[in-house]
């Protein structure tokens, strides 16, 4: 029996130690805001954080986060106003959505260690987060709307 | 119009703001379903909506429910996959009633378009075909709440008037608000078409704003909203599928012992596949259940199957292509024949001409096919992410053999779609495997198998050459193209390009040269072939507009001024007489003809804008395409940067947008910031390639798709304004297919290299 805090509730896994991460959150514990693109680290829209980490859930084990907190989309802000989620809405980011989660995720981690973000700073943070529709622009225009203060 | 007591809560929440519409009722229906819908007494213009199915319903007992509270619920009846329709549709019908945007909620219909009109989300289709009926809807809404606070009032309904969520006397200044009126009008029959009035453009508070976000908007940014693979039932059980790697092949045999070893692995089933061509229905394959994904993911890697043999195994990308390249070297059937095309040739001082590669490619949108299903007790219940509600409705009680009240189909937000939702087969197979477990299912297409088992953008080539006579004016155009037909989804390969193929691009050509004749050469399909955001615009833009610079650099013109010239005067250009039936988007030519000055309108506004022929720094180039495409009217320059070693860059791209009557720029906007993306990706990365008949790409390593680091540093949107005299035509696909010749035009202007072979890959690397 695998035990994790995911948005500080303690889960537990009887299962396979080697699912990913993803499918536990997913389809185990019932927090489906966590998204699976590929399944291979390549397109970043599970991102989670893993003890404040940004990680891929889908290349992680259940049995590496055993033990330690994982913090889902649904999990960043109680009331959904984390200042990359208020920037996200401010600058209408999203077009279909389904990338979003993992993009705010990966964006949040991001603005915790580096507050102020060149562009380079951006792009390597973010290149491992596809958006099919195309809303890198305002994907870029909202982290710095973020890091500025909403 | 319906009255609600209570709001209580659907089974699936995936309404933008909690809410259920109980009870609408469909009296007094306005559908048209025959023909071409013509004006009504208000309609400015006439539509195509007619020939979809089931028409249009602009009926606010079907589409407006106001609660006591004042709360107004509208119906969105066409899937929203990123374009903005679920929000500026229900918008259009807020703002023509009176109502206040805060306090409107937006819920999803499930396909039932006896009920609601054609929900096929496509072509574009949603603003242009819907715009009048829900301005209808909302001033029929709107007449029905001043006729109740009228006769409560006992004045005539010409002295109140609905304004701000409430009807006022205009006399007295008495008001009432729409929650109070919400019974007595709901008990209204709808009124007759020429009562009803449509507002002065002028006072629309919401529509042409800008200011309304998206009614999804906090769902998304905080993980709520709910897309295919995000319902749960009670007893679900989990299932992905291995599918033939060869289209036509079937299951020979198969062993599942290994991965009902694998545990929590539950079952191994076989999935019940169609003879190719099967439309939308499953090609089957081997379902593995299981307690969750992830445990389904790692049985079916232990599944050991034997294929039968597929006469598609034929099919190799590289001596396909050869064979495309010879089959459109020789005549084709002629599409199209103006003037005597043979005669200009003969006659010309100079003949120039060019082939250009289009390859195929997966629509690869951000959620893989996904869909629950639960079929019981003589019904089935789906919840699924599709464009095509209806479609997925009628296929589903085909292939079950149900009644169309025991079948319903819950739309989802869609993660992307791009056309690949268009087909419901991933939503059947849920069907079946529910059937078969006697349980509800969801089935979940991994990444590999969406990008290997696709209804995939067709491979093409286009050839294309051009007579000019001594002065260098083109005299002569000859176009052909072989490409397989996305009819081989449907019928016996017609192994061509069919009308409503060769009409995007290839024979609507808007030139004025006297000489022109297009042609389809043979091309058989292998694959599953759909539609993938502007269909055919795709390659034959690439052609066409890469060959118009092709044909300035040649004759010691600019592109932009050769282009200009090519279009010719301010006309409307009717292709009908000399094309084989010209396909007009399905709606009539005479609402939208092909209107050059249009056409020339965008070319000259976004060279204005972008500041054509500016100087650039070393390594830049500026290219310009121009599209009509869907209806719509769009121009692209994108100024690219080529490094030392053949890296490009795009550091700006200009598009100017002429699509008419519009409500909600905001969005256009972003569609077209995401076609810009979109088409960067076709002409430097996406390709599916085959190998004996088997894809040889699985995910988003060897399929890119563009990220951040690499997108437009900037895309700017030019909207030419218009009013409601000008029909309303989309946005969702026309932005592609100009980028990619713009982009590859300015690749010619920075380097000198004539990109004609796509992807761009590493050609240009030093």
């Amino acid at each position: 029996m695998i035990t994790l805090s995911v948005n500080g509730q303690q889960h537990s896994y009887d299962g396979d130690p080697s699912l990913p991460l993803l499918w536990f959150l997913r389809d185990e514990a019932g927090l489906p805001g966590t998204k699976y693109g590929c399944g291979e680290a390549l397109c970043g829209a599970c991102t989670v954080h893993l003890n404040g980490e940004a990680v891929r859930s889908c290349a992680v084990q259940v049995a590496d986060a055993a033990g330690k907190n994982v913090v889902t989309i649904e999990g960043l802000d109680p009331h959904g106003n984390h200042p990359v989620q208020r920037a996200w809405r401010a600058v209408n980011v999203p077009q279909c959505g389904f990338c979003q989660a993992g993009q705010i995720m990966q964006a949040a981690a991001l603005l915790a260690t580096t507050p102020n973000p060149t562009d380079a700073q951006i792009h390597t943070a973010m290149a491992g987060n596809i958006c099919r529709c195309g809303c890198y622009q305002r994907i870029e225009s909202a982290i710095r709307t973020a890091a500025t203060g909403v | 119009m319906t009255h609600i007591e209570k709001n209580s809560l659907p089974l699936v929440e995936n309404v933008s703001r909690r809410g259920l519409l109980k009870g609408v009722v469909a009296s007094g229906s306005l559908i048209v379903a025959t023909t071409y819908l013509p004006k009504r007494a208000m309609a400015a213009w006439a539509t195509g909506a007619g020939l979809m199915p089931h028409g249009t319903v602009s009926d606010p007992h079907v589409f407006v429910a106001i609660a006591k509270d004042g709360t107004v619920t509208i119906v969105a009846h066409r899937s929203e996959m990123g374009t903005g329709s679920k929000t500026s549709l229900p918008m259009v019908v807020a703002d023509e009633m009176g109502a206040d945007w805060s306090r409107c909620r937006v819920v999803q219909a499930p396909g039932d378009e006896v009920k609601y009109g054609n929900q096929d989300t496509d072509g574009s289709r949603s603003l242009r075909h819907f715009v009048q009926p829900m301005r209808q809807c909302g001033a029929a809404a709107r007449l029905m709440l001043e006729m109740a606070a009228a006769e409560r009032w006992g004045v005539d309904v010409s002295s109140v008037e609905a304004v701000d969520h409430a009807v006022v006397h205009r006399d007295s200044g008495r008001r009432l608000g729409f929650g109070d009126l919400a019974e007595a009008a709901a008990a209204l029959p709808t009124p007759a078409p020429d009562k009803i009035r449509l507002k002065d453009t002028n006072s629309f508070r919401y529509i042409g704003t800008g200011s309304v976000p998206i009614v999804d908007l906090f769902g998304i940014t905080t993980g709520t909203a709910t897309y295919g693979a995000d319902i749960r039932l009670p007893g679900m059980k989990y299932a992905v599928i291995a599918r033939p790697p060869v289209l036509g092949a079937k299951v020979k045999s198969f062993d599942g012992s290994a991965a009902l070893k694998v545990p929590g692995v539950e079952k191994v089933v076989e999935v019940q596949g169609w003879d190719w061509p099967a439309k939308f229905q499953p090609v089957g394959g081997v379902a593995v259940i299981a307690r969750n994904t992830g445990v389904a993911i790692k049985g079916r890697d232990a599944l050991k199957i034997t294929w039968t043999d597929s006469p598609h195994a034929v099919y190799n990308s590289d001596s396909y292509r050869e064979m495309l390249l010879e089959n459109a070297r020789k005549p084709g059937k002629t599409v199209r024949n103006d003037g005597d095309i043979d005669g200009a040739m003969k006659a010309a001082a100079k003949t120039i001409t060019a082939e250009y590669y289009i390859p195929q490619s997966a629509h690869a949108p951000m959620e893989p096919p996904a869909a629950t299903a639960w079929v019981h007790d003589g019904m089935c219940e789906v919840w699924a992410p599709v464009q095509s509600p209806g479609g997925t409705h009628d296929d589903l009680m085909k292939t079950l053999g149900l009644p169309y009240d025991k079948v319903k189909v819950n739309v989802t937000l869609l993660g992307g779609a791009f056309g690949r939702k268009s087909k419901c087969d991933f939503v059947l197979e849920a069907a079946l495997l529910s059937k078969t477990l006697n349980a509800p299912v969801r089935v979940q297409w991994t990444r590999e198998d969406d990008i290997q088992h696709d209804f995939y953008h067709a491979v093409a080539v286009e050839r294309i050459e051009a007579a000019l006579d001594a002065n260098n004016k083109v005299i002569g155009w000859r176009h052909r193209n072989a490409a397989p037909s996305l009819f081989s989804t449907f019928m016996p390969d017609p192994k061509m390009q069919q009308p409503l193929e060769y009409s995007m691009g290839q024979v609507d050509l808007p030139f004025a040269i006297e000489n022109i004749r297009c042609e389809v050469c043979e091309a058989p399909a292998h694959s599953r072939i759909g539609w993938f955001r502007s269909v055919r615009n795709v390659p034959n833009t690439f052609a066409t507009q890469s060959f118009v610079a092709e044909l300035a650099h040649a004759t010691g013109r600019d592109p932009k001024d050769m282009l200009l010239e090519l279009i010719g005067a301010p006309r409307i250009v009717d292709p009908r007489k000399t094309t084989v039936d010209l396909w007009n988007y399905g709606d009539p030519f005479e609402t939208y003809p092909i209107d050059t000055g249009r056409l020339r309108g965008v070319v000259e506004l976004v060279a204005e804008k972008a500041g054509w022929g500016r100087d650039l720094p070393a390594g830049h180039g500026m290219g310009i395409a121009v599209q009509r495409s869907f209806l719509s009217y769009i121009a692209t320059v994108v100024e690219v940067a080529v490094d030392g070693k053949g890296n490009i860059s795009v550091p700006r791209v200009d598009t100017a947008v002429d699509c008419g009557f519009h409500v909600n720029p905001e969005r256009i906007t972003s569609q077209i910031e995401g076609a810009a993306i979109m088409g960067l990706g076709i002409a430097k990365h996406c390709e599916i390639t085959y190998k004996n008949g088997v894809v040889q790409q699985s995910n988003f390593n060897d399929y890119q798709v563009v990220r951040i680091d690499e997108a437009p540093r900037v895309t700017n949107v030019y909207i030419v304004p218009a009013g409601w005299d000008t029909p309303s035509s989309g946005v969702g696909e026309p932005g592609t297919p100009p980028f990619a010749p713009a982009l590859c035009n300015a690749i010619f202007a920075a380097t000198g290299k004539r990109i004609r072979n796509l992807p761009i890959g590493d050609q240009l690397a030093i």
